[in-house]
């Protein structure tokens, strides 16, 4: 075990593919020397070489397309989109040929691509620094979907990642990314298609996932001195959703509240919303609520706070799930 | 027929990137005669060339205190554009104020000659707003972020102008980063197949973040316009003149219905890619010293001493306007307000929306809660 930032934990697990498969490449923009704008690659082109972990001209379409042609040839590759707001010149290539490869070759060929995308707001950037996308990966199929919140899960789900035969997109909490905690490289915990029972609670299901698991665990303690008792999940996968282990938590405690920074409309919390409806119908106390981020783009920085979830409103949230005084109190449209 | 066989030149870093270009005026102020270009810039006068002198002074001045401004936590983020100051003034001068520029973030120097208002360069980077200005009030796009994207746009605005019978021409400014994006080659594609009147302006400094231009072009980058069937010419980027007089040419194509211009400005980033950015990674020390010496403001003052336009009398009074300029870049940048929180609603729609208007309608009860 080792205590490690979040950041150094996805450049160990990285570090630990590339020395256990020599069909794993790295791909991406500054990569290399820089070691990545977050440094999550510092140092792997020194000890691996500039063939397996390769800076690329300034293309996102070329990155990922290069990375189908290298999985043709039965490479392992991982690509690094530099920021969350820049893997749209790349989302052709993602959503037409990544996620359809399999499919359309009736399974012949196989696209074990992993996609790194750090994503979320919260470090006051400028435009396209801080969003976050994954909703619309999570609707295409073909495609998993991942994101961690810990030190050991950025490890071993991205080692996970890497070793799968399907193409994953795994977003990256940036915000998170100095987060400290131990890591076990060799640890072989849950399995990253499973969601984590992160503090357990009797009154209210709080769902998450990626950079506001820790605000949630925030809203839990907070909670508690308000006689709540909430029980906290991250997803850790978004593309399945492990449903079962939320339906168990929501046949529990009968409220559900889901919360993530990407926008409402068409988003993680309205799949989750609607497939708990449909599997709790008869447990659910309450109409599941969803705190997130507004239908609006990423605002500049010193509007963010107006913008992400944070620990008030998700506790404005949980108590409209208990049916307490909240803002929509007598509020109406 | 003859076919020409492609040499593979090898990968390399700043240092081999530099062939051929015009120069107007050597890096010690020595002005050199240019057959094809001299006619374009005589007519500037001494004193034109020390207004542009001016403008070199302040703008290098203006971003230094940006930089500052960003170290004393007043900006979130500042994008240097230290030795680019001719690239960006010697083209963003020959403009009319009908043409119009679509940049990217680093042409601050661009949008100080299209006459933003000081404060305004700043409101992105200290946070208070989407972007700085009004397109329409100065004939210059809000800075593109996503690299290449503005290429594609300039395209259009040129179509426009000529559909509309009018000889405007739109600028396009870019990187050398920018020119692997697809953005960019489609947008050479389309600017050749409609004949538009747009200037491909890329500035060749050396750098994408850590990445050197020999990653993204294994030939100088004004070499790959003619396959696209657009003329090219590759300018001292350091040289005010002679950016000028090539900019004037390819206006001149433009405006008479000569379609587009690739104009490659070979400069040098001599700053960090930003203020969060750690050069000292990759940069070799060495060559970064040689582009000093190839400094854009010290050939023009070497040049207008020479000729005896420059004594020390203006020397001191432009150092002057110049830090005047400076303070109220300093003041204006300070005084910027926070914007309310229920302007995060603002501005997403042209007309109203139905389920925007809930969650902005939902927000403000919620924001009122605290004050009860
Ligand atoms: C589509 C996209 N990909 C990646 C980035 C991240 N990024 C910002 S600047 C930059 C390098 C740009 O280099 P260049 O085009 O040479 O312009 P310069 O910064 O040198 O002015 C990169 C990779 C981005 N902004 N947009
Ligand atoms: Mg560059």
């Amino acid at each position: 075990m080792t205590e490690l930032t979040l950041a150094k934990a996805l450049g160990s697990g990285l570090r630990r593919a590339l020395s256990d498969d020599d069909k794993v490449v790295l791909l991406g923009e500054d990569i290399g020397t820089l070691g990545g704008v977050f440094r999550v690659t510092d140092g792997l082109q020194r000890d691996f070489g500039k063939d397996r972990v390769i800076d690329t001209p300034l293309a996102e379409a070329g990155i990922i397309g290069m990375a189908v042609g290298l999985a043709f040839r039965g490479y392992r590759p991982v690509c690094e989109i530099q920021f969350d707001g820049f893997i749209y010149p790349g989302f052709d290539q993602i959503v037409a040929q990544v996620a359809k490869l399999h499919y359309r070759t009736g399974g012949n060929v196989r696209m074990p691509l992993t996609i790194r995308v750090p994503y979320g707001g919260g470090i006051g950037a400028v435009e396209h620094h801080s969003e976050s996308p994954e909703a619309y990966f999570a609707h295409t199929a073909g495609l998993r979907v991942v994101t961690c919140s810990t030190p050991q899960d950025a490890h071993s789900m991205l080692r996970e990642a890497i070793a799968s035969d399907d193409p994953v997109l795994f977003f990256e909490p940036k915000r998170r990314y100095w987060t400290k905690g131990e890591v076990d490289e060799d640890a072989t915990g849950l399995p990253m298609g499973k969601a984590r029972v992160v503090t357990e609670g009797t009154d209210v299901t709080l769902v998450t996932y990626g950079p506001l698991v820790a605000t949630a665990l925030d809203a839990a303690v907070a909670a508690a001195d308000d006689g709540i008792s909430i029980e906290v999940i991250d997803l850790r996968s978004l593309s399945p959703v492990d449903f079962d282990t939320v339906s168990a938590s929501v046949q529990k405690t009968g409220r559900l509240v889901i919360t993530h920074e990407a926008s409402e409309s068409g988003g993680l919390g309205a799949e989750i919303a609607a497939t708990l409806t449909d599997r709790c119908f008869y447990y659910l106390e309450a109409a599941p609520v969803r705190i997130t981020g507004f239908d609006v783009p990423y605002p500049a920085a010193k509007l963010e706070d107006h913008f992400l979830p944070d620990l008030d409103r998700i506790l404005d949230g949980v108590d409209r799930a208990l049916g307490r005084v909240n803002s929509l109190t007598g509020w109406s449209a | 027929m003859s076919t020409t066989v492609p040499v593979k030149a090898p990968m390399s870093g700043a240092k081999k990137q530099t062939p051929e270009f015009v120069q107007l005026l050597d890096p010690d102020g020595k002005r050199l005669s240019d057959e094809l270009y001299d006619p374009w810039v005589s007519d500037v006068t001494g004193d034109q060339l020390a207004s542009l002198y001016e403008d070199l002074i302040i703008v290098r001045r203006i971003d230094t205190e940006a930089t500052a401004l960003q170290r004393q936590g007043e900006l979130g983020l500042w994008p240097p554009l230290l030795g680019q100051e001719a690239a960006q003034v010697g083209s963003a001068r020959t403009l009319r104020p009908d043409d119009f520029v679509f940049s990217s973030y680093r042409e601050n120097a661009v949008a100080y000659c299209r006459g933003v208002k000081l404060p305004d360069l700043v409101r992105v980077w200290r946070g208070t707003a989407a972007s700085g200005w009004d397109p329409f009030e100065i004939g210059m796009a809000t800075p593109a972020v996503i690299i290449g994207a503005q290429t594609l746009h300039a395209t259009g605005y040129a179509v426009g102008c000529t559909f509309d019978g009018v000889d405007s021409v739109s600028v396009a400014y870019f990187g050398d980063g920018a020119t692997s994006e697809g953005d960019v080659n489609e947008a050479m594609v389309f600017a050749a197949s409609f004949n538009a009147p747009v200037i491909f302006f890329c500035q060749n400094n050396q750098w994408a973040i850590s990445e050197p231009v020999g990653l993204q072009a294994q030939r100088p980058i004004a070499d790959r316009a003619p396959g696209f069937g657009i003329p090219s010419i590759r300018v001292d980027g350091n040289d005010v003149l002679a950016v000028m007089a090539a900019t004037r040419s390819a206006l001149d194509r433009a405006r008479t219905g000569g379609g587009p211009t690739f104009i490659e400005a070979v400069t040098y980033r001599r700053g960090p890619h930003t203020t969060s950015d750690d050069p000292s990674r990759y940069v070799d020390p060495v060559v970064a010293k040689e582009w000093e010496a190839k400094d854009p403001i010290a050939r023009v003052e070497a040049f207008l001493r020479s000729e005896g336009v420059l004594t020390d009398e203006l020397a001191a009074s432009i150092q002057a306007r110049a830090d005047e300029v400076a303070a109220e870049f300093r003041a204006g940048c300070l005084a910027l307000k926070n914007p309310e929180p229920l302007s995060v609603f603002d501005n997403v729609y042209a007309t109203e929306h139905s389920g925007l208007a809930r969650q902005r309608s939902q927000y403000t009860a919620y924001l009122e809660g605290f004050d009860k």
